[in-house]
Protein backbone atom coordinates (compact mmCIF):
# COMPACT_ATOMS: atom_id res chain seq x y z
CA UNK A 1 0.00 0.00 0.00
CA UNK A 2 1.38 3.40 -1.07
CA UNK A 3 1.66 6.08 1.87
CA UNK A 4 -0.22 9.14 1.16
CA UNK A 5 2.56 11.48 1.00
CA UNK A 6 4.27 9.14 -1.05
CA UNK A 7 0.40 8.74 -3.35
CA UNK A 8 0.55 11.95 -5.37
CA UNK A 9 4.48 10.94 -6.47
CA UNK A 10 3.77 7.54 -7.54
CA UNK A 11 0.42 7.98 -9.11
CA UNK A 12 2.43 10.84 -11.27
CA UNK A 13 5.08 8.37 -11.99
CA UNK A 14 2.38 5.99 -13.36
CA UNK A 15 -0.80 7.96 -14.65
CA UNK A 16 1.51 10.74 -16.30
CA UNK A 17 2.52 9.01 -19.21
CA UNK A 18 -0.83 7.44 -20.05
CA UNK A 19 -2.60 10.84 -19.34
CA UNK A 20 -0.28 12.32 -21.84
CA UNK A 21 -0.43 10.37 -24.23
CA UNK A 22 -4.32 9.91 -24.60
CA UNK A 23 -4.54 13.61 -24.59
CA UNK A 24 -2.09 13.33 -27.16
CA UNK A 25 -3.94 11.19 -29.46
CA UNK A 26 -6.85 13.53 -28.68
CA UNK A 27 -4.65 16.94 -29.60
CA UNK A 28 -2.14 15.26 -32.43
CA UNK A 29 1.11 14.99 -31.31
CA UNK A 30 1.69 18.52 -32.47
CA UNK A 31 0.67 19.81 -29.36
CA UNK A 32 1.94 17.40 -26.86
CA UNK A 33 2.51 20.13 -24.59
CA UNK A 34 -0.94 21.20 -24.22
CA UNK A 35 -1.30 17.91 -22.97
CA UNK A 36 1.54 17.58 -20.59
CA UNK A 37 0.60 21.65 -19.62
CA UNK A 38 -2.96 19.85 -18.44
CA UNK A 39 -1.70 16.86 -16.71
CA UNK A 40 0.64 18.80 -15.11
CA UNK A 41 -2.05 21.21 -14.03
CA UNK A 42 -4.63 18.39 -12.42
CA UNK A 43 -1.46 16.88 -10.64
CA UNK A 44 -1.16 20.93 -9.30
CA UNK A 45 -4.89 20.32 -8.41
CA UNK A 46 -4.68 17.28 -6.57
CA UNK A 47 -1.62 18.40 -4.36
CA UNK A 48 -3.70 21.30 -3.12
CA UNK A 49 -7.10 20.17 -3.21
CA UNK A 50 -6.12 16.50 -1.26
CA UNK A 51 -4.22 18.67 1.49
CA UNK A 52 -6.95 20.09 1.85
CA UNK A 53 -10.20 17.74 1.93
CA UNK A 54 -8.76 14.47 2.08
CA UNK A 55 -7.72 11.88 -0.14
CA UNK A 56 -10.77 11.00 -3.23
CA UNK A 57 -12.60 8.02 -2.78
CA UNK A 58 -10.69 7.04 -6.02
CA UNK A 59 -7.25 8.95 -6.60
CA UNK A 60 -6.75 7.67 -10.09
CA UNK A 61 -10.53 8.38 -11.41
CA UNK A 62 -10.24 11.47 -9.90
CA UNK A 63 -6.89 12.69 -11.72
CA UNK A 64 -8.99 11.46 -15.08
CA UNK A 65 -12.33 13.05 -14.79
CA UNK A 66 -10.04 16.35 -13.42
CA UNK A 67 -8.18 16.12 -16.47
CA UNK A 68 -10.88 15.54 -18.74
CA UNK A 69 -13.02 18.62 -17.78
CA UNK A 70 -9.65 20.96 -18.04
CA UNK A 71 -9.57 19.47 -21.84
CA UNK A 72 -12.85 20.18 -22.42
CA UNK A 73 -12.48 23.61 -20.88
CA UNK A 74 -9.34 24.28 -23.40
CA UNK A 75 -11.04 23.63 -25.94
CA UNK A 76 -14.08 25.77 -25.57
CA UNK A 77 -11.83 28.55 -24.49
CA UNK A 78 -9.95 27.90 -27.43
CA UNK A 79 -12.68 27.78 -29.45
CA UNK A 80 -14.01 31.13 -28.50
CA UNK A 81 -10.63 32.87 -29.56
CA UNK A 82 -11.63 31.30 -33.10
CA UNK A 83 -15.13 32.32 -33.33
CA UNK A 84 -13.66 35.55 -34.61
CA UNK A 85 -11.83 34.15 -37.36
CA UNK A 86 -13.18 30.77 -38.25
CA UNK A 87 -16.71 30.74 -40.14
CA UNK A 88 -17.83 27.35 -39.45
CA UNK A 89 -17.98 27.75 -36.02
CA UNK A 90 -21.08 26.30 -35.43
CA UNK A 91 -20.25 22.73 -36.17
CA UNK A 92 -17.21 23.02 -34.86
CA UNK A 93 -18.02 23.62 -31.69
CA UNK A 94 -20.76 21.51 -31.17
CA UNK A 95 -18.05 18.73 -32.42
CA UNK A 96 -15.73 19.75 -30.09
CA UNK A 97 -18.47 20.00 -26.94
CA UNK A 98 -19.66 16.82 -28.03
CA UNK A 99 -16.21 15.15 -28.29
CA UNK A 100 -15.22 12.61 -25.62
CA UNK A 101 -11.65 11.71 -24.46
CA UNK A 102 -11.54 8.13 -24.47
CA UNK A 103 -10.38 6.62 -21.43
CA UNK A 104 -10.92 2.95 -21.72
CA UNK A 105 -7.72 0.99 -21.01
CA UNK A 106 -7.56 0.00 -24.71
CA UNK A 107 -7.12 3.56 -25.59
CA UNK A 108 -4.49 4.00 -22.79
CA UNK A 109 -2.54 1.14 -23.66
CA UNK A 110 -2.57 2.18 -27.57
CA UNK A 111 -2.10 5.82 -27.08
CA UNK A 112 0.93 5.23 -24.96
CA UNK A 113 2.37 2.17 -27.63
CA UNK A 114 1.88 5.19 -30.34
CA UNK A 115 3.61 7.75 -28.08
CA UNK A 116 6.61 5.48 -27.76
CA UNK A 117 7.10 4.96 -31.40
CA UNK A 118 6.47 8.98 -31.72
CA UNK A 119 9.15 9.65 -29.74
CA UNK A 120 12.23 6.88 -30.61
CA UNK A 121 11.96 7.90 -33.86
CA UNK A 122 14.88 7.72 -36.04
CA UNK A 123 14.29 11.69 -37.34
CA UNK A 124 15.43 13.13 -34.13
CA UNK A 125 18.72 12.99 -32.01
CA UNK A 126 19.00 10.16 -30.21
CA UNK A 127 19.94 12.70 -27.51
CA UNK A 128 16.31 14.22 -27.85
CA UNK A 129 14.62 10.74 -28.42
CA UNK A 130 16.14 10.05 -24.81
CA UNK A 131 15.01 13.19 -22.81
CA UNK A 132 11.39 13.08 -24.41
CA UNK A 133 11.59 9.35 -23.33
CA UNK A 134 12.21 10.53 -19.82
CA UNK A 135 9.75 13.52 -19.64
CA UNK A 136 6.95 12.09 -22.04
CA UNK A 137 7.23 8.36 -21.44
CA UNK A 138 8.26 8.00 -17.71
CA UNK A 139 7.22 11.13 -16.34
CA UNK A 140 10.03 11.91 -14.73
CA UNK A 141 10.49 15.97 -13.78
CA UNK A 142 13.31 18.15 -14.80
CA UNK A 143 14.95 17.72 -11.76
CA UNK A 144 14.88 14.21 -12.10
CA UNK A 145 16.30 14.41 -15.38
CA UNK A 146 19.12 17.27 -15.07
CA UNK A 147 20.32 14.35 -12.23
CA UNK A 148 20.03 11.58 -14.19
CA UNK A 149 22.17 13.20 -17.02
CA UNK A 150 24.35 14.87 -14.09
CA UNK A 151 23.41 17.93 -15.57
CA UNK A 152 21.29 20.99 -14.44
CA UNK A 153 18.25 22.06 -14.47
CA UNK A 154 18.41 24.91 -17.29
CA UNK A 155 20.49 22.67 -19.58
CA UNK A 156 17.69 19.61 -18.97
CA UNK A 157 15.32 22.65 -20.20
CA UNK A 158 16.86 23.46 -23.11
CA UNK A 159 17.55 20.24 -24.33
CA UNK A 160 13.60 19.42 -23.80
CA UNK A 161 12.74 22.35 -25.45
CA UNK A 162 14.83 21.74 -28.37
CA UNK A 163 13.64 18.14 -28.68
CA UNK A 164 10.32 19.38 -28.58
CA UNK A 165 10.85 21.21 -31.49
CA UNK A 166 12.58 18.55 -33.04
CA UNK A 167 9.53 16.05 -32.36
CA UNK A 168 7.22 18.66 -34.25
CA UNK A 169 9.43 19.31 -37.40
CA UNK A 170 9.58 15.42 -37.56
CA UNK A 171 6.37 15.14 -38.35
CA UNK A 172 5.44 12.59 -36.49
CA UNK A 173 1.81 11.23 -35.73
CA UNK A 174 0.10 9.10 -33.14
CA UNK A 175 -0.22 6.07 -34.83
CA UNK A 176 1.70 2.38 -34.85
CA UNK A 177 4.34 2.58 -37.99
CA UNK A 178 3.06 -0.01 -40.99
CA UNK A 179 3.82 -3.64 -41.13
CA UNK A 180 6.55 -3.68 -43.52
CA UNK A 181 8.61 -0.40 -41.34
CA UNK A 182 8.06 -2.35 -38.28
CA UNK A 183 11.05 -4.21 -37.81
CA UNK A 184 13.06 -1.44 -38.21
CA UNK A 185 11.22 1.65 -36.24
CA UNK A 186 11.75 -1.28 -33.07
CA UNK A 187 14.92 -1.18 -33.27
CA UNK A 188 15.40 2.57 -32.76
CA UNK A 189 12.45 2.04 -29.83
CA UNK A 190 14.29 -1.11 -28.46
CA UNK A 191 18.04 1.01 -28.31
CA UNK A 192 16.11 4.06 -26.47
CA UNK A 193 14.54 1.46 -23.84
CA UNK A 194 18.14 -0.05 -23.59
CA UNK A 195 19.58 3.54 -23.20
CA UNK A 196 17.02 3.97 -20.82
CA UNK A 197 17.90 1.23 -18.74
CA UNK A 198 21.72 1.63 -18.58
CA UNK A 199 20.68 5.09 -17.64
CA UNK A 200 19.47 3.76 -14.57
CA UNK A 201 22.05 0.75 -14.29
CA UNK A 202 25.08 2.15 -14.61
CA UNK A 203 24.44 5.71 -14.07
CA UNK A 204 27.08 7.51 -11.26
CA UNK A 205 23.96 9.19 -9.40
CA UNK A 206 23.95 8.30 -6.09
CA UNK A 207 19.99 8.29 -6.43
CA UNK A 208 19.83 4.57 -5.96
CA UNK A 209 15.70 5.03 -6.14
CA UNK A 210 15.73 7.24 -9.00
CA UNK A 211 18.30 4.85 -10.89
CA UNK A 212 16.10 1.40 -10.03
CA UNK A 213 13.16 3.57 -11.45
CA UNK A 214 14.94 4.25 -14.66
CA UNK A 215 15.01 0.64 -14.97
CA UNK A 216 11.64 0.07 -13.87
CA UNK A 217 10.23 2.38 -16.63
CA UNK A 218 12.51 0.69 -19.00
CA UNK A 219 11.38 -2.33 -18.60
CA UNK A 220 7.71 -1.37 -17.97
CA UNK A 221 7.77 0.04 -21.63
CA UNK A 222 9.30 -3.06 -23.09
CA UNK A 223 5.81 -5.17 -21.38
CA UNK A 224 3.75 -3.09 -23.15
CA UNK A 225 5.41 -3.47 -26.59
CA UNK A 226 5.37 -7.54 -25.77
CA UNK A 227 1.94 -7.05 -24.87
CA UNK A 228 0.89 -5.95 -28.26
CA UNK A 229 0.45 -8.62 -30.71
CA UNK A 230 2.15 -6.30 -33.15
CA UNK A 231 5.39 -5.44 -31.53
CA UNK A 232 5.43 -8.85 -29.75
CA UNK A 233 8.57 -10.17 -31.51
CA UNK A 234 11.70 -12.53 -30.30
CA UNK A 235 14.40 -9.38 -29.98
CA UNK A 236 11.73 -7.37 -28.05
CA UNK A 237 11.45 -10.36 -25.51
CA UNK A 238 14.94 -10.95 -25.52
CA UNK A 239 15.53 -7.58 -24.58
CA UNK A 240 13.20 -7.89 -21.94
CA UNK A 241 15.25 -10.74 -20.83
CA UNK A 242 18.41 -9.21 -20.81
CA UNK A 243 16.51 -6.64 -18.26
CA UNK A 244 15.62 -9.17 -16.00
CA UNK A 245 19.04 -10.85 -15.60
CA UNK A 246 20.55 -7.41 -14.78
CA UNK A 247 17.75 -6.16 -12.71
CA UNK A 248 17.87 -9.74 -10.47
CA UNK A 249 21.19 -8.38 -9.23
CA UNK A 250 19.99 -5.15 -8.16
CA UNK A 251 19.76 -5.02 -4.35
CA UNK A 252 23.49 -6.75 -4.06
CA UNK A 253 25.48 -4.67 -6.56
CA UNK A 254 24.56 -1.70 -4.56
CA UNK A 255 25.55 -1.24 -1.09
CA UNK A 256 23.07 0.80 1.66
CA UNK A 257 25.51 3.28 1.36
CA UNK A 258 25.19 3.40 -2.44
CA UNK A 259 28.50 2.04 -3.24
CA UNK A 260 28.78 -0.42 -5.93
CA UNK A 261 29.47 -3.84 -5.06
CA UNK A 262 31.80 -5.96 -7.54
CA UNK A 263 29.75 -8.73 -9.07
CA UNK A 264 32.35 -11.24 -7.88
CA UNK A 265 32.02 -9.75 -3.78
CA UNK A 266 27.88 -9.92 -4.22
CA UNK A 267 25.78 -11.42 -1.89
CA UNK A 268 24.47 -14.33 -4.33
CA UNK A 269 21.40 -14.98 -1.82
CA UNK A 270 20.46 -11.69 -2.64
CA UNK A 271 19.67 -12.56 -6.22
CA UNK A 272 16.40 -11.82 -7.35
CA UNK A 273 15.17 -15.66 -8.20
CA UNK A 274 11.58 -14.06 -9.87
CA UNK A 275 13.44 -11.81 -12.20
CA UNK A 276 16.11 -14.96 -12.63
CA UNK A 277 12.77 -16.89 -13.89
CA UNK A 278 11.62 -14.62 -15.51
CA UNK A 279 14.25 -13.24 -17.57
CA UNK A 280 14.47 -16.77 -18.87
CA UNK A 281 10.76 -17.06 -19.73
CA UNK A 282 11.36 -14.29 -22.22
CA UNK A 283 14.82 -15.99 -22.89
CA UNK A 284 12.49 -18.93 -24.56
CA UNK A 285 9.98 -16.70 -26.04
CA UNK A 286 13.02 -15.06 -27.99
CA UNK A 287 14.18 -18.12 -29.24
CA UNK A 288 12.05 -18.67 -31.60
CA UNK A 289 12.61 -17.34 -36.13
CA UNK A 290 16.33 -17.56 -37.22
CA UNK A 291 17.50 -14.37 -36.12
CA UNK A 292 20.30 -13.68 -33.48
CA UNK A 293 20.44 -10.21 -32.43
CA UNK A 294 22.23 -8.79 -30.30
CA UNK A 295 20.13 -8.79 -27.30
CA UNK A 296 19.91 -12.64 -27.39
CA UNK A 297 23.30 -12.91 -27.67
CA UNK A 298 23.56 -10.11 -24.79
CA UNK A 299 21.06 -11.95 -22.79
CA UNK A 300 22.19 -15.04 -22.97
CA UNK A 301 25.51 -13.57 -21.45
CA UNK A 302 23.41 -12.22 -18.29
CA UNK A 303 21.72 -15.66 -18.31
CA UNK A 304 25.40 -17.14 -17.85
CA UNK A 305 26.23 -14.47 -15.38
CA UNK A 306 23.11 -15.42 -12.91
CA UNK A 307 24.90 -19.29 -12.91
CA UNK A 308 26.97 -20.07 -9.70
CA UNK A 309 28.05 -23.09 -10.51
CA UNK A 310 29.64 -24.58 -13.66
CA UNK A 311 32.46 -22.78 -13.71
CA UNK A 312 33.92 -24.22 -16.65
CA UNK A 313 30.41 -24.22 -19.10
CA UNK A 314 29.90 -20.78 -18.29
CA UNK A 315 32.85 -19.31 -19.26
CA UNK A 316 33.27 -20.98 -22.43
CA UNK A 317 29.96 -20.16 -23.44
CA UNK A 318 30.30 -16.39 -22.31
CA UNK A 319 33.58 -16.36 -24.66
CA UNK A 320 31.85 -18.03 -27.57
CA UNK A 321 28.55 -15.04 -26.98
CA UNK A 322 30.86 -12.71 -26.72
CA UNK A 323 32.56 -13.92 -30.15
CA UNK A 324 29.56 -13.65 -31.90
CA UNK A 325 28.34 -10.49 -30.48
CA UNK A 326 31.48 -8.87 -31.53
CA UNK A 327 30.99 -9.81 -34.77
CA UNK A 328 28.05 -8.10 -34.89
CA UNK A 329 28.66 -4.77 -32.69
CA UNK A 330 32.27 -3.93 -31.36
CA UNK A 331 31.97 -1.95 -28.42
CA UNK A 332 35.22 -1.30 -25.67
CA UNK A 333 32.67 -3.12 -22.93
CA UNK A 334 32.03 -6.17 -25.09
CA UNK A 335 35.79 -6.21 -26.38
CA UNK A 336 37.09 -6.04 -22.21
CA UNK A 337 34.69 -8.51 -21.36
CA UNK A 338 35.56 -10.70 -23.95
CA UNK A 339 38.91 -10.97 -23.43
CA UNK A 340 38.43 -11.79 -19.46
CA UNK A 341 35.79 -14.55 -20.74
CA UNK A 342 38.83 -15.82 -22.63
CA UNK A 343 40.87 -16.00 -19.68
CA UNK A 344 38.62 -17.88 -17.72
CA UNK A 345 37.82 -20.14 -20.44
CA UNK A 346 41.52 -20.34 -21.86
CA UNK A 347 44.31 -19.01 -19.39
CA UNK A 348 45.37 -15.82 -18.25
CA UNK A 349 48.40 -15.60 -20.53
CA UNK A 350 46.48 -16.23 -23.97
CA UNK A 351 44.66 -13.25 -22.45
CA UNK A 352 47.33 -11.28 -21.84
CA UNK A 353 48.54 -11.35 -25.46
CA UNK A 354 45.03 -10.69 -27.12
CA UNK A 355 44.74 -7.77 -24.44
CA UNK A 356 47.76 -6.42 -26.07
CA UNK A 357 46.66 -6.36 -29.73
CA UNK A 358 43.73 -4.15 -28.31
CA UNK A 359 43.95 -0.56 -28.60
CA UNK A 360 42.19 0.74 -25.47
CA UNK A 361 45.27 2.40 -23.88
CA UNK A 362 42.93 5.47 -23.42
CA UNK A 363 40.02 3.48 -21.21
CA UNK A 364 40.63 3.23 -17.56
CA UNK A 365 38.67 -0.54 -17.68
CA UNK A 366 41.12 -1.76 -20.14
CA UNK A 367 44.36 -1.33 -17.50
CA UNK A 368 41.96 -2.65 -15.01
CA UNK A 369 41.62 -5.51 -17.09
CA UNK A 370 45.23 -6.09 -17.57
CA UNK A 371 45.66 -5.56 -13.83
CA UNK A 372 43.54 -8.49 -13.43
CA UNK A 373 44.92 -10.80 -15.39
CA UNK A 374 48.32 -9.87 -14.09
CA UNK A 375 46.72 -10.33 -11.11
CA UNK A 376 48.16 -13.92 -10.08
CA UNK A 377 51.36 -13.59 -12.86
CA UNK A 378 53.19 -10.47 -11.59
CA UNK A 379 51.62 -8.83 -8.69
CA UNK A 380 53.88 -5.85 -9.30
CA UNK A 381 53.09 -5.78 -12.60
CA UNK A 382 49.39 -5.92 -11.93
CA UNK A 383 49.58 -2.73 -9.26
CA UNK A 384 50.63 -1.03 -11.85
CA UNK A 385 47.92 -1.53 -14.10
CA UNK A 386 45.44 -0.59 -11.32
CA UNK A 387 47.29 2.53 -10.57
CA UNK A 388 47.42 3.80 -14.21
CA UNK A 389 43.32 3.00 -14.49
CA UNK A 390 42.84 5.03 -11.25
CA UNK A 391 44.92 7.73 -12.72
CA UNK A 392 42.75 7.69 -15.90
CA UNK A 393 39.05 7.12 -13.95
CA UNK A 394 36.94 10.18 -14.75
CA UNK A 395 33.88 9.64 -11.98
CA UNK A 396 34.32 8.58 -7.90
CA UNK A 397 32.46 6.08 -7.96
CA UNK A 398 35.22 4.13 -10.54
CA UNK A 399 37.65 5.33 -8.81
CA UNK A 400 36.26 3.76 -6.19
CA UNK A 401 35.68 0.42 -7.92
CA UNK A 402 39.57 0.50 -9.32
CA UNK A 403 40.76 1.37 -5.46
CA UNK A 404 38.90 -1.79 -4.07
CA UNK A 405 39.90 -4.34 -7.34
CA UNK A 406 43.58 -2.68 -6.17
CA UNK A 407 43.56 -3.02 -2.90
CA UNK A 408 43.20 -6.90 -3.33
CA UNK A 409 46.10 -7.81 -4.72
CA UNK A 410 49.15 -7.58 -2.33
CA UNK A 411 52.61 -7.02 -3.13
CA UNK A 412 55.53 -7.81 -0.87
CA UNK A 413 58.50 -5.94 -2.14
CA UNK A 414 61.36 -5.81 0.65
CA UNK A 415 59.09 -6.89 2.99
CA UNK A 416 56.84 -4.19 3.20
CA UNK A 417 53.48 -4.35 1.25
CA UNK A 418 53.21 -1.54 -1.01
CA UNK A 419 49.77 -2.21 -0.77
CA UNK A 420 49.77 0.75 2.04
CA UNK A 421 51.85 3.50 0.39
CA UNK A 422 49.40 3.10 -3.14
CA UNK A 423 46.19 3.66 -0.88
CA UNK A 424 47.49 6.54 0.59
CA UNK A 425 48.39 8.12 -2.53
CA UNK A 426 44.78 6.97 -3.42
CA UNK A 427 43.16 9.08 -0.68
CA UNK A 428 45.01 12.20 -1.84
CA UNK A 429 43.52 11.98 -5.22
CA UNK A 430 40.01 11.95 -4.01
CA UNK B 1 42.10 1.20 -43.36
CA UNK B 2 41.61 -1.14 -46.38
CA UNK B 3 39.79 -4.04 -46.74
CA UNK B 4 41.30 -7.80 -47.21
CA UNK B 5 39.90 -11.22 -47.70
CA UNK B 6 41.44 -13.93 -46.47
CA UNK B 7 40.09 -17.12 -48.41
CA UNK B 8 40.82 -20.49 -46.51
CA UNK B 9 42.32 -23.33 -48.83
CA UNK B 10 42.70 -26.95 -48.33
CA UNK B 11 43.06 -30.14 -49.76
CA UNK B 12 39.71 -32.27 -49.59
CA UNK B 13 39.68 -35.17 -47.14
CA UNK B 14 36.83 -36.94 -48.49
CA UNK B 15 37.14 -39.68 -45.93
CA UNK B 16 37.18 -37.54 -43.15
CA UNK B 17 33.92 -37.51 -40.78
CA UNK B 18 34.82 -35.62 -37.51
CA UNK B 19 32.98 -37.10 -34.33
CA UNK B 20 30.83 -34.55 -32.63
CA UNK B 21 33.23 -33.46 -30.35
CA UNK B 22 35.84 -33.00 -33.04
CA UNK B 23 33.43 -30.52 -34.51
CA UNK B 24 32.95 -28.72 -31.39
CA UNK B 25 36.38 -28.07 -30.91
CA UNK B 26 36.65 -26.63 -34.68
CA UNK B 27 33.97 -24.46 -34.06
CA UNK B 28 35.36 -22.74 -30.76
CA UNK B 29 38.56 -22.29 -32.83
CA UNK B 30 36.99 -20.67 -35.30
CA UNK B 31 35.14 -18.58 -33.12
CA UNK B 32 38.20 -17.77 -30.84
CA UNK B 33 40.25 -16.24 -34.27
CA UNK B 34 37.29 -14.45 -35.84
CA UNK B 35 36.26 -13.31 -32.02
CA UNK B 36 40.04 -11.90 -31.79
CA UNK B 37 39.77 -10.16 -34.99
CA UNK B 38 36.35 -8.83 -34.01
CA UNK B 39 38.05 -7.55 -30.83
CA UNK B 40 40.58 -5.83 -32.72
CA UNK B 41 37.62 -3.87 -34.53
CA UNK B 42 39.17 -5.20 -38.06
CA UNK B 43 36.66 -7.86 -38.63
CA UNK B 44 33.81 -7.04 -41.46
CA UNK B 45 32.06 -10.52 -42.79
CA UNK B 46 32.53 -13.87 -43.33
CA UNK B 47 30.78 -17.19 -44.25
CA UNK B 48 31.93 -20.95 -44.38
CA UNK B 49 31.27 -22.95 -47.45
CA UNK B 50 29.37 -26.02 -47.21
CA UNK B 51 29.77 -29.32 -49.37
CA UNK B 52 27.33 -28.81 -52.28
CA UNK B 53 28.77 -27.33 -55.10
CA UNK B 54 28.20 -27.56 -58.84
CA UNK B 55 30.60 -26.06 -61.57
CA UNK B 56 29.18 -24.50 -64.46
CA UNK B 57 31.85 -24.01 -67.50
CA UNK B 58 31.92 -22.32 -70.87
CA UNK B 59 30.86 -25.03 -73.22
CA UNK B 60 28.16 -25.99 -70.70
CA UNK B 61 28.80 -28.93 -68.92
CA UNK B 62 27.65 -28.82 -65.43
CA UNK B 63 30.06 -30.68 -63.05
CA UNK B 64 29.05 -31.79 -59.67
CA UNK B 65 31.36 -30.58 -56.29
CA UNK B 66 33.62 -28.01 -56.31
CA UNK B 67 35.98 -31.04 -55.72
CA UNK B 68 36.07 -32.68 -59.54
CA UNK B 69 39.00 -31.47 -60.56
CA UNK B 70 41.17 -29.13 -58.06
CA UNK B 71 43.48 -30.41 -55.75
CA UNK B 72 41.91 -28.16 -53.15
CA UNK B 73 38.90 -26.72 -52.18
CA UNK B 74 38.06 -23.29 -50.76
CA UNK B 75 35.99 -23.89 -47.05
CA UNK B 76 35.35 -20.05 -46.60
CA UNK B 77 36.36 -16.73 -46.67
CA UNK B 78 36.37 -13.67 -43.83
CA UNK B 79 37.02 -10.10 -44.94
CA UNK B 80 39.14 -7.77 -42.55
CA UNK B 81 39.95 -4.55 -42.32
CA UNK B 82 43.69 -3.67 -41.78
CA UNK B 83 46.33 -1.02 -43.09
CA UNK B 84 48.33 -2.58 -45.37
CA UNK B 85 48.84 -6.54 -46.42
CA UNK B 86 51.50 -6.91 -43.73
CA UNK B 87 48.93 -5.83 -40.92
CA UNK B 88 46.39 -8.56 -42.68
CA UNK B 89 48.98 -11.13 -42.48
CA UNK B 90 49.74 -10.64 -38.80
CA UNK B 91 45.73 -10.89 -38.48
CA UNK B 92 46.04 -14.30 -40.80
CA UNK B 93 48.38 -16.54 -38.14
CA UNK B 94 46.11 -17.99 -36.06
CA UNK B 95 43.67 -18.98 -38.52
CA UNK B 96 42.35 -22.72 -37.34
CA UNK B 97 43.01 -23.59 -41.36
CA UNK B 98 47.14 -23.27 -40.68
CA UNK B 99 46.56 -25.85 -38.31
CA UNK B 100 44.53 -28.48 -40.13
CA UNK B 101 47.03 -28.61 -42.96
CA UNK B 102 45.52 -26.16 -45.05
CA UNK B 103 46.62 -22.38 -45.62
CA UNK B 104 45.03 -18.97 -45.80
CA UNK B 105 45.23 -16.65 -48.99
CA UNK B 106 45.00 -12.72 -48.37
CA UNK B 107 43.96 -10.52 -51.13
CA UNK B 108 43.45 -6.68 -50.70
CA UNK B 109 39.84 -6.09 -51.94
CA UNK B 110 40.08 -3.69 -54.70
CA UNK B 111 38.16 -0.25 -54.54
CA UNK B 112 36.90 0.95 -58.01
CA UNK B 113 35.91 4.73 -58.05
CA UNK B 114 32.48 5.42 -59.99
Amino acid sequence: MVETKDLIPHLFRTEFTKMVSVLSRHFGLQHVEIAEDIVSDTFLLASETWGLKGLPENPTAWLYTVAKNKTKDYLKRNQLFSKKIATEIRKTERELYEMEVDLSSQNINDSQLQMIFAICNPSITPEAQIGLALRILCGLGIDEIAEAFLTNKETTNKRLFRAKEKLRESNATMELPPEEEIDARLETVLSVLYLLFNEGYYSSSQNTSLRKDLCLEAMRLNLLLIDNNRTNKPFVNALLSLMCFHASRFEARISESGESILYEDQDTSLWNKELILRGEYYLNQASVGHIISKYHLEAAIAYWHTQTSHEAEKWENILQLYNKLLQIENSPMAVLNRTYALAKARDYKTAIREAEKLELEESHWYHALLGELYSEIDKQKAHNYFDKAYELAKTDADKNILQKKRNRIVVESAGQPIKKHNSQRAENNT
Amino acid sequence: MKEFMMIFRMAPMQNFQPTPEQMQQSIKQWQDWIGSIAAQGKFVSTNQLGFEGKTLKANGIITDGPYAEVKEIVGGYIIVKANSIDEALELAKGCPILFMGGHVEVRDIMVLSN
